[in-house]
């Protein structure tokens, strides 16, 4: 028997190590030592961790239990492992198995599965078969003709097909050539990569030598975000292991092939996503983009060729080819094939990792498989693309998500986070937010989007705090466009696209902020009342909590809010047992 | 010397910076992973490290205080004993981190970038930690490693910090 508990960041922040640390010391206590405690990674359902996965001796899943805190554990070591009964009661139900069942996964294929500190069980789930196969009988055209017939294009973001990159980058002249690997995953609200990172780090790897291979270069390096501490101890013990089977060194499988990868730990630029601003980062110094062309292909990592992919994009490669292009190429529609992990996060229900078809119905993924929004409320809209995306609203999720279909409705795929929102998500507040992220991170060298940004944020935050003028919207439309046209790299020409997408869907919230001075979402501060209905007892409580003594009344009678006073901290409004404080 | 005091501050040697240079010596493009080093030794990085790491890479002090400030990892004061980063990403945003915020302003009295004046706590807003489920999020990073706390309330928040303050 073998017990795999599952352990991403997000398992370990819900308490997986304590249920893991209980596990084994009741195990050992129980006397069963017979029965082994493995690790795995995230296996995609975020909202049911910690999640304690039961083998039988044939490596069966015989059970999965959710939600497993440490007091939990007693339950499964007695009832599963003592009496061999299965504790129906933690066992996962049949709606929660439907997330995963409805999922295609390829990028995920060992997610949550294997032990991603194990290279052993990486290579019996069949992984570096794709490597041997590429190594034995294919030439490095052979390896671009087969990711050209899988149609796979980057999933970081821009959706570049990647064989072309790769043919780019093998016909670069230069004695030395370099394979990177975005791994620094900083569009806020997207987390497929770190699972990738921390649950299979072996499929990035084999993505990469097999790419290195394609392109003719001898190093790979790692750009990893500094946040992800975790993700960065996994990719360690991985190369090493791979190191020592062969998989990485000099002559790899003895093909004459050699390859080594390298980890660099990125500290903290949303800039550092653009290719020339992450060569920079990697070359030690700020993490500006440089003029494009010569392109990375030509002149990139010390002015060597260079070819920058995405975690994800390098994940499908062995799987890709082991199981040939044209599988890939089978699914998805015909401009955007395969598969595209989606991070689902914000108001839902189910939040996790999703990996579905390319085409998929914006509501078959939000409804179907996240299965709504959280405490039923009204479904608004849902962010995709993140600072460079857009919001796209409800009255558009029959959606397919591809990337064609995305970019018409203003927002991208960008790397696949979806940030779902419902009635009470304001949609200025949130083009204020993306603002507020674009123009900290902005890097400085353009004006349009130094500057642009910064206009653009002081005009929003006016807007949320009830100082909205006539004009503002129209004026916020012209810096739109001047800002995209004007800045040299994706940062600036997409900052833009969440004011334009939320104007284009929402502009009666613009409107009702700056002429009616109201937030309809009841998000704004500075544009909600609280008021006392009659449902009012006279208990009290709210005029205790009050932090500025602005609710006066007698016991047992109604209470008043001073206006003036008030801060709306919405104290009173937490604190009142009989509704009687209404938000408007 | 000290700021508030005037007393001379403890002079770090800088003996644990030694096998930082050796490690990364003859490899271009290395500054900023002796900068996250430097760091991870003195807890932030000192207008006088920065110098002193000048001196041995040959970098203008300049340059290195422009890479130190344009990466958000870095730090140019110093830290209280916890480090608590608390997630400003979209997931977070959508579900209350600016309550979480008030919460953690309220309980300890200090707004981001500060340190309480028992030097326990520094909180710092950060970029996404991608725990998107769990939102809203915080890691706290002190002597023990990082720690995260998700699906916080203004009220778990505070037990949180309490908890660990009780560590002594």
């Amino acid at each position: 028997m073998k017990i795999v508990v599952g352990q991403g960041s997000c398992g370990i922040a819900s308490g997986a190590k304590k249920t893991e640390d209980e596990l084994v010391r009741q195990l050992k206590a129980g006397g069963f030592e017979r029965v082994r405690v493995e690790k795995a990674g995230c296996v995609g359902n975020c909202y049911l961790e910690p999640i304690v996965d039961v083998y039988d001796d044939d490596e069966n899943l015989s059970a999965r239990y959710v939600k497993v805190s440490a007091d939990k554990v007693t339950q499964i070591v007695d009832e599963h492992v003592r009496d061999g009964k299965v504790a129906r009661d933690m066992l996962i139900n049949e709606s929660d198995e439907e997330f995963l069942a409805r999922q295609e996964r390829i990028v995920l294929r060992n997610a949550g599965r294997i032990n991603p500190e194990s290279i052993d069980e990486y290579i019996a789930a069949g992984g570096y078969e794709g490597l041997a196969k590429v190594l034995s009988s294919m030439s490095p055209g052979d390896v671009i003709d087969e990711i050209k017939i899988s149609g796979l294009r980057g999933r970081g973001g821009a959706g570049f097909p990647t064989w072309f990159k790769w043919n780019a980058a093998k016909a670069g002249r230069g004695d030395k050539k370099y394979m990177v690997c975005n791994a620094d995953e900083g569009d806020p609200g997207a987390f497929m990569d770190r699972s990738v990172l921390e649950g299979d780090p072996h499929s990035l790897l084999e993505g990469m030598i097999i790419g290195g291979y394609a392109i003719g270069a001898y190093e790979g390096v790692i750009y990893v975000r500094a946040e992800y501490p975790l993700a960065v101890a996994r990719l360690e013990i991985a190369i090493s292991q791979a190191r020592d089977k062969g998989y990485l060194g000099k002559d790899i499988l003895g093909s004459g092939f050699g390859f080594d990868i390298r980890i660099k730990a990125g500290a903290g630029a949303f800039v550092c996503g653009e290719e020339t601003a992450l060569i920079a980062s990697l070359e030690g110094e700020r993490g500006m983009p440089r003029l494009k062309p010569p392109f990375p292909a030509e002149k990139g990592f010390w002015q060597k060729p260079t070819n920058i992919n995405n975690v994800e994009t390098f994940a499908n490669v062995p799987w890709i080819i082991a199981a040939g292009g044209a599988a890939f190429a089978a699914l998805g529609t015909e401009k955007s094939k395969g598969t595209k992990v989606f991070a689902l996060a914000g108001k839902i229900k189910k939040g996790g990792l999703v990996e579905v078809p390319m085409g998929l119905p914006l509501k078959d993924v939000i409804f179907g498989i996240g299965d709504g929004i959280k405490n039923d409320k009204a479904f608004k809209a849902v962010q995709m693309g993140g600072p460079s995306g857009g919001c796209i609203p409800e009255s558009l999720s029959d959606t397919p998500v591809d990337y064609e279909n995305i970019t018409k409705t203003g927002a991208i795929v960008g790397s696949g986070g979806m940030i779902v929102m419902d009635e009470d998500t304001c949609m200025v507040d949130m083009a204020r937010y993306f603002l507020d992220f674009t123009r900290k991170e902005s890097c400085g060298k353009c004006n349009y989007c130094r500057v642009g940004t910064k206009r653009m944020l002081e005009i929003l935050e006016r807007i949320t705090q009830g100082k909205g003028e006539d004009g503002d919207i129209e004026l916020l439309e012209e810096l739109a466009v001047k800002i995209k046209d004007g800045s040299m790299c994706g940062l600036g020409q997409t900052a833009p696209n969440p004011v334009l997408t939320t104007i284009r869907y929402f502009r009666n919230e613009y409107e009702d902020h700056i002429y009616r001075k109201k937030c309809t979402a009841h998000y704004c501060k500075a544009l909600i009342t609280f008021t006392i209905t009659d449902k009012c007892t006279g208990c009290t409580l709210c005029s205790r909590k009050c932090p500025v003594a602005a609710i006066t009344g007698e016991r047992k009678r109604r209470h008043e809010i001073d206006q003036e006073k008030c801060i709306r901290c919405g104290r009173c409004e937490e604190a009142c047992n009989f509704s009687a404080i209404l938000r408007d | 010397m000290c700021d508030n005091c005037g007393a001379a501050a403890p002079r770090p040697d800088y003996g644990d910076l030694e096998p930082v240079f050796e490690r990364y010596a003859g490899i271009a493009g290395s500054l900023i992973s002796i900068l996250q080093k430097a760091q991870d030794i003195y807890g932030y990085l000192s207008l006088e490290t920065i110098g002193y790491i000048s001196s041995r890479t040959g970098v203008p002090p300049a340059k290195i205080y422009g890479v130190a400030t344009f990466y958000t990892q870095f730090r140019l004061e110093p830290i209280g004993e916890y480090l608590i980063m608390l997630c400003q990403g979209t997931a977070c945003h959508v579900n209350g981190a600016a309550l979480i915020e008030e919460a953690i302003t309220d309980h300890l009295g200090i707004v981001d970038g500060e340190t309480t004046e028992d030097n326990k706590f520094t909180l710092n807003n950060v970029a996404c930690l991608g725990c998107c489920s769990l939102a809203p999020v915080m890691m706290v990073k002190g002597p023990d490693g990082e720690e995260t706390f998700g699906n916080l309330t203004k009220e778990s928040v505070v037990k949180a910090l309490e908890t660990i303050r009780a560590r002594g």
